[in-house]
C-alpha cells in the first residue's frame, strides 16, 4: 500500500536523521506500536496533503493573470460533481484515520495490561516538587529519580501526585500519563532492550520543572534481582516522616534509593490528597 | 396601524421575506440582542450547574444537601419569585398601555417579592454558615453557594435595575427607549425565574434524594 | 488594616534588571507617544473622533492598533524564549531564571491569543461587516465602544504586571493545583484572571453585537444566501463567542473564588476537582481557536475570489462547512487532554470527532483551489498571504489530525511537536489571515494603499521565518523534548533550537518590514491614494463606498439582488442603457459619540488593579464608578445626532471619481 512504503521510508529517514533517543526510537512494545500508528496516519494524511499543496501552487502559478494561455472561466463557481468529490475525499480520509484512532485508542489504552507470560512488576509513582518517587511495593524498596526495571517484563504503574499535576513520560518506552493528587492513574510499559532511557515530566509544574528528569534503567532479570537486594542493604527507610522531608521542594535531585518502605505508603499519599485541608501534609512552594 | 388591507390586494411576490426586508426595527433589534445575552447567561449558569453536578457528592465527610436544606423556605422563595414574574407581566402590560399607576405599582410589588426572595435566601445562607457549613468547608458547599449565590446576585442586580427603571420613568416618562429597556428587564426577570426552576429542581429536589 | 492591601514598594521588581529594563522601555514608549500627542495638540481631536467614537470603523481600527502593539509585546516574549532555549543547554542556565522564564511563556500565550489574535480578528470584523451588509453601523454602537475599551483594560492590566508585581507562572492555561493560592501565592495568577475576566466581558458584548447585527440588520434584499462569506464566518465566530465565553467566565470565577475566598472547586483539599477545570477550560478553549480561524477563513475567501476575478467556488458548501465547523467545535475539547486518563471509548470518541471536523476544513481548502482554477490571479500582497496560508495551514492541520489519534498523542502531548502544530495553524491560519485582511482593507480604512514592495518583503520573511522557527520544533518533539523547559541537558537538542532562534530573527525582519511598509505608505500616501474607493476591483459592498467611507457608510441603503452585490451592480452599470440614478439625499440619524466606553474601562482598570492587590475600598469605588457611568449613559437625553442632507450631498459632490450610486 502506498502509505506503507511511505512509512518504511520515513522510518529509514528517521533512523538516519539522528532522531534517536526519542519517540522514533522505541525500545518497547508500546512505543513501537505508537510509532507505527504515527507513521501509518502520517502516510495516509500525506497522500492527501502533498497533492493538495502541489495543486495549490500549480493552480496559483498556472492561473496567474500574466499567463495568457490559461483559460479564464469567470462563471465556474459551482459543480455538483466536484462538490461531491470535495466532501468525500476528506470524509474518506478521515474515516480511515478515524478507524486507526478508534482501534488504536483501545489497543493502547494505558490501563490495558500487556499480554505476557512474565509476571508484571508493579511500581507506584508519586510526582513531587520537583522529583519522582518510585515505590516497589512487592520488593519493599523505593527510589528517587531512578526507575530500574527488568527487561522483557511488563511494568504496571500506578501514579499519583503529592501536589500539582505532572505527566510521567518515558519517550522511548511509550505513552505518558498525568499524575494527579487524590487520584490514581494507570500505565503499562515494557522495555524490550537493555539500556538507559530518559524520563521526564511533560506537564509544567513550577520553577524546578526542567530538572524533573529521571532515568529508566532496563537491566536483565537477574541483574534486577541483584539490584533489589543491593538496595535493601543501604539507604534510609521511607516512612511518613522521611516522606514529609522528601516532599519539601527541591530541584535537580540525584538518584538515590530507600532500603525499606512503609507498607501502603502510596495509598496514604493518595488519600492525603483526598482529605480536606490538612496543613501538615501540604507544603508551600517558593 | 390599520390591518384592514385585504391580503389578496398585495401581490404575493412583492412581499419580501423577513430576511430580505432590510434592517429590523429598533425594538426588535434590542429585544433580539438581549435574548442573545440571556442565552449567554444561561450558558454561564450551565457551567456552574455542571460543576455542581460534578461536586455534589464531594462532601469530604461534611454535611450533605439533605442535611442542610430547608424545603419550606425554598418553597416560599419559589412562590415569591414566581409571583414576582406574574406582577412583572402586569407591569409590562401597564407599560404597553401607558398606565403610569400600573407601572409603578407593578414595579413596587415585583421589587418587594424579589426582595423577599433574596431575604429568605440570605437567611438560608446565614444559617448554614452559622453551623459551620461554609463554602470553605468542602467542594460541594463551594459549588452550592456559588450556583445559588450567582442566581441571587442576578436577582439583586435585577432589583437595582428595577429601581433605576422607576427613576427613568419618573424622569423621562415612557419614551421609546425606556419602553425598550422595560422589555429587556422583563425578559431578564422571567429568565431568572426559569433558571430558578432548574436550580430548585437540580439542587433542592434532586439533591435531597438518598 | 493596610490601606493599600498587599501593595508596597516591594511589588516593583527592582532586583530584576531585565524586567526593569523592559519596564523602562515600555514607560518611555508610552511617555513618548503621550508627549508627542500633547505637543501636537491632538487631544481634543483624539477624544472627539476616536476615544469617544461609537463608529464601527473607528472602533475596528483601534482594535487593530491594539493588536499590532501587542504583537510586538508578545513577539518580544517569543524572542526571549528562543534566545534562552538556544543557549541554556547542558550545564548552561541561560540568562532567564526560571521564575522569569515561567512568566515569559505564560505572558506570551495569554497576550498572543487574547490581546493580539482576538482584537485583530474582532477589529477587522468590526470594520468590514456593517459595510459588507450594506448598513450604517452595528446593532449596539455604544456597547461596541464599551467592548473595545474593556479589552484595552485587560491589556493595560497585563502590561502593568510587568512593572508592579508579576505575571502568572502557570502557562497561559493556568491549570490548578498549580494556579491555586497554595502553589501560586503571588499576584501573578490574579493579574491573569482579572485581566481576562474584564476583557472577556468585552468580548461577550462583541459577540452579542455581531450576532444581532448579522441576523437582524442587513441591507434590503440581502437574504442569508446573498451575504458575503466573510459575514457568514463572522456570524459563526460570534455565535461561538456567545456560547463559549460564558464558560470561561464561570471557570475563572470559580478559580477566583478558590483563591480569594478559600472555596474548593479545584483544590485537592476539600475534595475539589482539578480535572474539572481542565474540562471546563477546554470546553471554552477549543471553540476559541475556531473563533479565531473562522474569520480568517472568511478573509481568504474574499481575497481569493476578488483577486481571481471570479466568484467564490461552492458558496453554499462554504456556508454549510462554516456552520458545521461552528457546531462540531463544541464536541472535540477532550483532545487537549487525552493523557489525563479517560477511558478508551471516551478518548476514541473525541479523537474521531476531531477528525470529523477536519472534513469541512478540507472542503474549504478545495473550494479555494477551485476558485483559483479558471481565474486570472493578480499576485498582490493579500494573495501571497493567502497562498502561503493554504500551504502552511494544510501542514498544520495534518499534524493536528495526527495528534488526534490518541496513541500518537500519548507520546506527543505537551511536547514541542504540539507547540509546532498549534503555531503552525495559528500563525499559518490566523496571523496570515489578519495580515491579508490588513493589506486588503487598509485602503478602505485610510484612503491609500500599503506599499507593495515592503509588503512582499514582509510576507517572505514571515513565511521563511515561520518554517525555520517551527519545523525544528516538530523534530524536537519527536526527539522527546517537552514544552516550557527553561533549560535542558540533552545537547543533541541544541542545534535545532539554534535554528529555531534564527527563524525568529527572520520573522523579526518580517515585522520590521511591516513597520517600514506602514511608514513608507504614509510618506507616499499621495501616490498610493485610492481615489475610486475600489482599488482591487472588488465584489462586495464595502468597495462601493469611498475610501475612507463617510460616517454614515451609505447615503441610501443599497438594494441587493444577488451574491457579490457590488460586482453585480458594477456589471449592471456597465451595460449600455443603464445609468446611475441621481439621488435625493435625506438627513441621516447616526448614533451619538459617547465617553461611556472609555470611562467604564477606566473604572474597570481601577477595580481590577484593586482586586489584584486586595485594596478593597478601591475596588468598591471602582465598581461604584462603573455603575455611575452606566447611569449617566442611561439618563442621557440625546442618543442620536442628525446629519443634514446638505452635508451628505457636499460629501459626494467632492468625490466624482467614485462609482455613482
Amino acid at each position: 500500500m502506498r502509505h506503507r512504503a511511505l512509512a518504511v521510508s520515513l522510518i529509514g529517514a528517521a533512523a538516519l536523521g539522528g532522531c534517536s533517543e526519542g519517540v522514533l526510537d522505541p525500545k518497547g512494545p508500546i512505543a513501537a506500536a505508537e510509532r507505527l500508528i504515527l507513521f501509518n496516519s502520517l502516510g495516509i494524511m500525506l497522500a492527501i496533503v502533498i497533492p493538495t499543496i502541489l495543486a495549490t501552487l500549480g493552480a496559483a502559478f498556472w492561473f496567474r493573470s500574466s499567463n495568457w494561455r490559461a483559460r479564464y472561466r469567470p462563471d465556474f463557481a459551482y459543480s455538483g460533481r466536484l462538490e461531491l468529490l470535495v466532501w468525500s475525499i476528506p470524509a474518506m480520509t478521515v474515516l480511515l484515520v478515524g478507524g486507526v484512532a478508534w482501534v488504536g485508542a483501545h489497543d493502547l489504552d494505558p490501563r490495558k495490561l500487556i499480554t505476557s507470560t512474565v509476571k508484571p512488576v508493579t511500581v507506584q509513582v508519586v510526582s513531587l516538587d520537583w522529583k519522582w518517587l518510585f515505590i516497589y511495593p512487592d520488593q519493599g524498596i523505593a527510589t528517587v529519580n531512578q526507575l530500574t526495571v527488568p527487561v522483557g517484563t511488563p511494568i504496571s504503574l500506578e501514579l499519583t501526585s503529592s501536589g500539582v499535576m505532572n505527566s510521567f513520560f518515558v519517550p522511548q518506552l511509550g505513552s505518558q500519563i498525568y499524575a494527579m493528587a487524590g487520584m490514581a492513574t494507570r500505565l503499562q510499559l515494557q522495555a524490550d532492550h537493555t539500556g538507559s532511557y530518559r524520563g521526564l515530566s511533560a506537564q509544567f509544574s513550577g520553577d524546578g520543572f526542567a530538572d524533573m528528569r529521571f532515568t529508566v534503567n532496563a537491566v536483565p532479570t537477574e541483574k534486577f534481582a541483584q539490584w533489589v537486594a543491593e538496595a535493601r542493604g543501604a539507604g534510609s527507610v521511607l516512612d511518613e516522616h522521611t516522606y514529609a522531608d522528601l516532599a519539601k521542594p527541591s530541584e535537580a535531585v540525584s538518584p538515590f534509593a530507600y532500603r525499606a518502605v512503609t507498607p501502603d505508603l502510596f495509598n496514604s499519599i493518595l488519600s492525603a490528597g483526598m482529605r480536606p485541608s490538612d496543613s501538615s501534609s501540604m507544603h508551600h512552594s517558593m | 396601524m390599520s390591518i384592514a388591507v385585504s391580503i389578496d390586494e398585495i401581490h404575493r411576490d412583492a412581499l419580501p421575506g423577513v430576511s430580505e426586508a432590510g434592517p429590523a426595527a429598533k425594538r426588535i433589534v434590542v429585544g433580539y440582542g438581549f435574548w442573545i445575552f440571556l442565552l449567554s447567561d444561561i450558558v454561564m449558569f450551565s457551567a456552574l450547574f455542571a460543576s455542581y453536578a460534578v461536586l455534589v457528592h464531594a462532601t469530604a465527610g461534611g454535611p450533605t444537601g439533605g442535611q442542610l436544606f430547608n424545603q419550606v423556605s425554598v418553597a416560599i422563595e419559589t412562590a415569591c419569585l414566581l409571583a414576582s414574574s406574574y406582577t412583572c407581566g402586569l407591569m409590562s402590560l401597564a407599560v404597553r398601555s401607558r398606565r403610569y399607576v400600573g407601572v409603578y405599582s407593578g414595579a413596587v410589588v415585583t421589587f418587594a417579592l424579589g426582595a423577599a426572595f433574596l431575604a429568605l435566601e440570605l437567611r438560608e445562607f446565614a444559617g448554614m454558615i452559622a453551623i459551620g457549613a461554609t463554602p470553605q468547608r468542602e467542594a460541594f458547599l463551594s459549588a452550592f453557594f456559588t450556583l445559588v449565590g450567582c442566581h441571587g446576585l442576578h436577582v439583586a442586580g435585577g432589583l437595582i435595575w428595577l429601581a433605576v427603571m422607576m427613576a427613568q420613568v419618573a424622569v423621562k416618562g415612557l419614551r421609546a427607549n425606556v419602553e425598550r429597556r422595560f422589555l429587556c428587564f422583563s425578559l431578564f426577570w422571567h429568565a431568572l425565574d426559569i433558571i430558578w426552576v432548574a436550580l430548585f429542581t437540580v439542587v433542592y429536589l434532586m439533591g435531597v434524594r438518598p | 488594616m493596610n490601606l493599600l492591601g498587599k501593595l508596597s514598594w516591594s511589588a516593583v521588581p527592582f532586583d530584576q534588571p531585565i524586567v526593569m529594563f523592559a519596564t523602562a522601555l515600555m514607560a518611555l514608549a508610552v511617555a513618548f507617544v503621550l508627549g508627542w500627542v500633547t505637543r501636537q495638540g491632538y487631544w481634543p481631536y483624539l477624544w472627539r473622533e476616536w476615544l469617544t467614537s461609537v463608529d464601527h470603523k473607528r472602533i475596528g481600527v483601534m482594535y487593530c492598533v491594539l493588536a499590532l502593539i501587542m504583537l510586538l509585546r508578545g513577539f518580544t516574549d517569543a524572542i526571549m524564549m528562543r534566545a534562552q532555549q538556544a543557549v541554556a543547554a547542558g550545564d548552561a542556565q541561560g540568562y532567564l531564571p526560571p521564575e522569569h522564564f515561567d512568566q515569559v511563556f505564560s505572558a506570551h500565550g495569554t497576550i498572543m491569543i487574547f490581546f493580539m489574535a482576538m482584537p485583530f480578528v474582532i477589529g477587522l470584523m468590526n470594520f468590514v461587516v456593517p459595510l459588507q451588509l450594506g448598513v450604517r453601523d452595528m446593532a449596539f454602537p455604544t456597547l461596541n465602544s464599551v467592548a473595545l475599551w474593556l479589552t484595552a483594560s485587560g491589556i493595560l492590566l497585563t502590561n502593568i504586571s510587568l512593572a508592579v508585581g508579576e505575571f502568572a507562572k502557570t502557562g497561559w492555561v493556568a491549570y490548578p493545583p498549580l494556579s491555586e493560592l497554595q502553589f501560586s501565592p503571588g499576584v501573578g495568577v490574579d493579574y491573569y484572571l482579572w485581566s481576562l475576566q474584564i476583557s472577556g466581558v468585552g468580548t461577550l458584548m462583541t459577540g452579542i453585537n455581531f450576532v444581532t447585527t448579522i441576523l437582524k440588520m442587513r441591507a434590503p434584499g440581502m437574504g442569508y444566501m446573498r451575504m458575503p462569506v466573510f459575514c457568514w464566518t463572522a456570524l459563526a465566530s460570534n455565535l461561538l463567542i456567545v456560547a463559549a465565553f460564558p464558560v470561561l467566565t464561570a471557570t475563572f470565577a470559580m478559580l477566583l473564588l478558590d483563591r480569594y475566598l478559600g472555596f474548593h472547586f479545584f483544590s485537592v483539599a476539600g475534595q475539589g476537582n482539578p480535572m474539572m477545570y481542565i474540562n471546563l477550560f477546554w470546553v471554552w478553549g477549543h471553540p476559541e481557536v475556531y473563533i479565531l480561524i473562522l474569520p480568517a477563513f472568511g478573509i481568504f475567501s474574499e481575497v481569493i475570489a476578488t483577486f481571481s476575478g471570479k466568484p467564490l467556488f461552492g458558496y453554499r458548501s462554504m456556508v454549510a462547512a462554516t456552520m458545521v465547523i461552528c457546531v462540531l467545535s463544541f464536541l472535540v475539547w477532550l483532545h487537549h487532554f487525552f493523557t489525563m486518563g479517560a477511558s478508551a471509548d471516551v478518548n476514541g470518541f473525541f479523537g474521531v470527532m476531531t477528525m470529523i471536523i477536519a472534513v469541512p476544513t478540507g472542503v474549504k481548502v478545495f473550494n479555494w483551489l477551485f476558485t483559483m482554477y479558471g481565474g486570472r490571479i493578480r499576485f498582490t500582497v493579500p494573495v501571497l498571504w493567502s497562498i502561503g496560508f493554504m500551504v502552511t495551514f494544510v501542514i498544520g492541520g495534518m499534524t493536528g489530525v495526527l495528534m488526534a489519534v490518541p496513541p500518537a498523542d500519548f507520546q506527543l502531548h505537551n511536547s514541542l511537536f504540539l507547540v509546532a502544530h498549534f503555531h503552525n495553524v495559528i500563525i499559518g491560519g490566523v496571523v496570515f489571515g489578519v495580515m491579508a485582511g490588513y493589506n486588503y482593507w487598509f485602503p478602505k480604512a485610510f484612503g491609500f494603499r500599503l506599499d507593495e514592495r515592503w509588503g512582499r518583503a514582509s510576507f517572505w520573511c514571515w513565511l521563511v521565518g515561520f518554517y525555520l522557527a517551527f519545523m525544528p520544533l516538530y523534530v524536537l518533539g519527536l526527539m522527546g523534548m517537552t514544552r516550557r523547559m527553561q533549560h535542558y541537558d540533552n545537547l543533541a537538542w541544541q542545534p535545532w533550537l539554534l535554528l529555531a532562534a534564527v527563524g525568529v530573527a527572520v520573522i523579526l525582519a518580517g515585522i520590521v518590514c511591516q513597520v517600514i511598509q506602514l511608514a513608507v505608505s504614509i510618506r507616499d500616501r499621495q501616490q498610493l491614494r485610492d481615489a475610486t474607493g475600489d482599488p482591487w476591483n472588488g465584489r462586495t459592498l464595502e468597495w462601493s463606498t469611498s475610501s475612507p467611507p463617510p460616517a454614515w457608510n451609505f447615503a441610501v441603503l443599497p438594494t441587493v439582488t444577488a451574491i457579490d452585490a457590488f460586482w453585480n451592480s458594477k456589471s449592471a452599470l456597465a451595460k449600455p442603457g443603464t445609468s446611475a440614478q441621481k439621488l435625493e439625499y435625506e438627513p441621516i440619524e447616526m448614533p451619538m459619540n459617547s465617553a461611556t466606553g472609555f470611562v467604564t474601562a477606566f473604572f474597570a482598570v481601577v477595580t481590577g488593579f484593586a482586586l489584584i492587590w486586595h485594596i478593597w475600598w478601591m475596588a468598591g469605588l471602582g465598581v461604584f464608578g462603573a455603575f455611575l457611568t452606566m447611569l449617566a449613559f442611561a439618563f442621557r437625553d440625546r442618543e442620536e445626532v442628525e446629519i443634514p442632507a446638505s452635508r451628505i450631498a457636499q460629501f459626494y459632490r467632492a468625490r466624482p471619481a467614485e462609482i455613482a450610486r
